[in-house]
């Protein structure tokens, strides 16, 4: 099937099979390799994309499905990979080997705009969808306690 | 990347019709319909399920809406997701039960694809709305090529991933009667982390003295309803004899315990 795509404001236009998931069709059609592969059955959150502006797995979509729709990877969360988020995280060290973070970052853009004075409560819970090895979380309930607080709710 | 396809899903066909009648036309025994995918994705990626032809209802916006009807009742599509569900003031007013559970479900990015309708259709024994609904006393519409039919929740839920729903029907609404004036309502679970499948839960809207309605997750292989407790509990009982009462079909051990806790934490939070 053809299908066209809106990835980060560029529009990509591929036939893909039926059954490839989005998150195959991203790294390997679209050579978009930041967005990482973990599980693959909806439980790791790695694969983390916005569809429309929302968090999804892209592991639980096929790409088939994306049709028509807009999408962001990590690659269009920040055109310097300065987003608040991202500096926060890297201030906090909040990641080690960072295979996860993408996921994470993607997950938590839409809560740190939406909420700028989350409490550690709010933060654990909007990290639990996602999973990390290395971290302990600990880095990541400031790092993004921080970005909540600068991008202040806006 | 030619003839260097990563693939895990087995081979489909895949259609997406733009009216229910075409998605009808297309069900049956070797295919499968596919809404937000959040359960049956999983299985396609393990290869076990492996349907011959996928039906994408997606397209079908008629199946998303969320509204009350004159006769008061509320009508879910089964296409609704389970974020709008989470996010809708309708439903927290006049429905909160049904706010409460579906925030347990997954995480975000879960309900952001996720289907009330698909919630119930896969019948997880550990899903959360399907015994919410059961609680709030909902009836479910099925569509097929040979009609419709509407079903109560001990009908159509028949065992684990099991529902009395042939291949060729869809579920394509969910009918949730009005809640009794001044009733509390409270949705209670065990899980071990936060979005986590819970091990088990309690549903309860109840009324004092005159209607209790309690559904048990992880309490048997389908959403039960604990009705020896119910009428207990109308006709006085306490929360905790009540909650030991809903509990008291599971075998003994630690299931029965924690089910007769978390019985007993819905019942007492439904009366605040």
């Amino acid at each position: 099937m053809r299908i066209a795509v809106e990835v980060n404001g560029e529009r990509y236009e591929r036939e893909v099979e039926p059954r490839t998931l989005l998150s195959d069709f991203i790294r390997h059609d679209l050579e978009l390799t930041g967005t990482k592969v973990g599980c693959e059955h909806g439980v790791c959150g790695a694969c983390t994309v916005q569809l429309d502006g929302e968090p999804v797995r892209s592991c639980l979509m096929l790409a088939v499905q994306a049709g028509g729709r807009s999408l962001r990877t990590i690659e269009g969360l920040a055109e310097d990979g300065e987003h608040p988020l991202q500096r926060a995280f890297h201030e906090r060290h909040a990641l080690q080997c960072g295979f996860c973070t993408a996921g994470f970052l993607m997950s938590l853009e839409p809560f740190v705009r939406e909420k700028p004075e989350p409490s550690e409560a709010q933060i654990r819970e909007a990290l639990a969808g996602n999973l990390c090895r290395c971290t302990g979380y600990r880095g990541m309930v400031e790092a993004v306690g921080q970005a909540a607080k600068e991008l202040g709710g806006g | 990347m030619e003839g260097d396809r990563r693939v895990k899903p087995a081979p489909f066909e895949y259609a997406a019709p733009r009216s229910l009648e075409e998605a009808l036309g297309l069900l049956g025994e070797e295919a499968k319909p596919l809404a937000g995918g959040q359960s049956l994705v999983p299985l396609l990626n393990f290869r076990l399920a492996r349907p011959e032809l996928l039906v994408d209802i997606n397209g079908l916006s008629e199946l998303a809406r969320i509204r009350r009807g004159d006769d008061g009742v509320l009508r879910i599509g089964a296409l609704t997701r389970q974020s709008e569900l989470e996010r809708s003031e309708l439903v927290a007013a006049e429905w909160p039960l049904l706010t409460q559970a579906v925030r347990l479900v997954g995480h975000p990015q879960i309900r952001n694809r996720g289907t009330v309708g698909g919630s119930v259709a896969h019948a997880d024994p550990a899903a959360e709305v399907p015994v919410a609904l059961a609680a709030l006393g909902a009836r479910f519409v099925a569509r097929s090529p040979r009609g419709g039919r509407t079903l109560c929740a001990g009908d159509l839920f028949v065992g684990p991933l099991m529902t009395a729903l042939e291949p060729d029907e869809l579920l394509v609404e969910i009918e949730v009667p009005p809640v009794p004036e001044e009733a509390g309502c409270a949705f209670v679970e065990h899980a071990r982390t936060a979005g986590d499948f819970a091990i088990a839960g309690a549903a309860a809207v109840v009324v004092p003295a005159r209607h209790a309605a309690i559904a048990l997750l992880g309490a048997g292989p389908v959403p039960v309803r604990a009705s020896d407790a119910e009428g207990a509990l109308v006709a006085g009982a306490e929360p905790r004899e009540a909650a030991a009462l809903a509990a008291s079909h599971i075998g003994k051990g630690p299931r029965r315990a924690l089910v007769a806790e978390l019985v007993r934490r819905a019942l007492e939070e439904a009366a605040r």
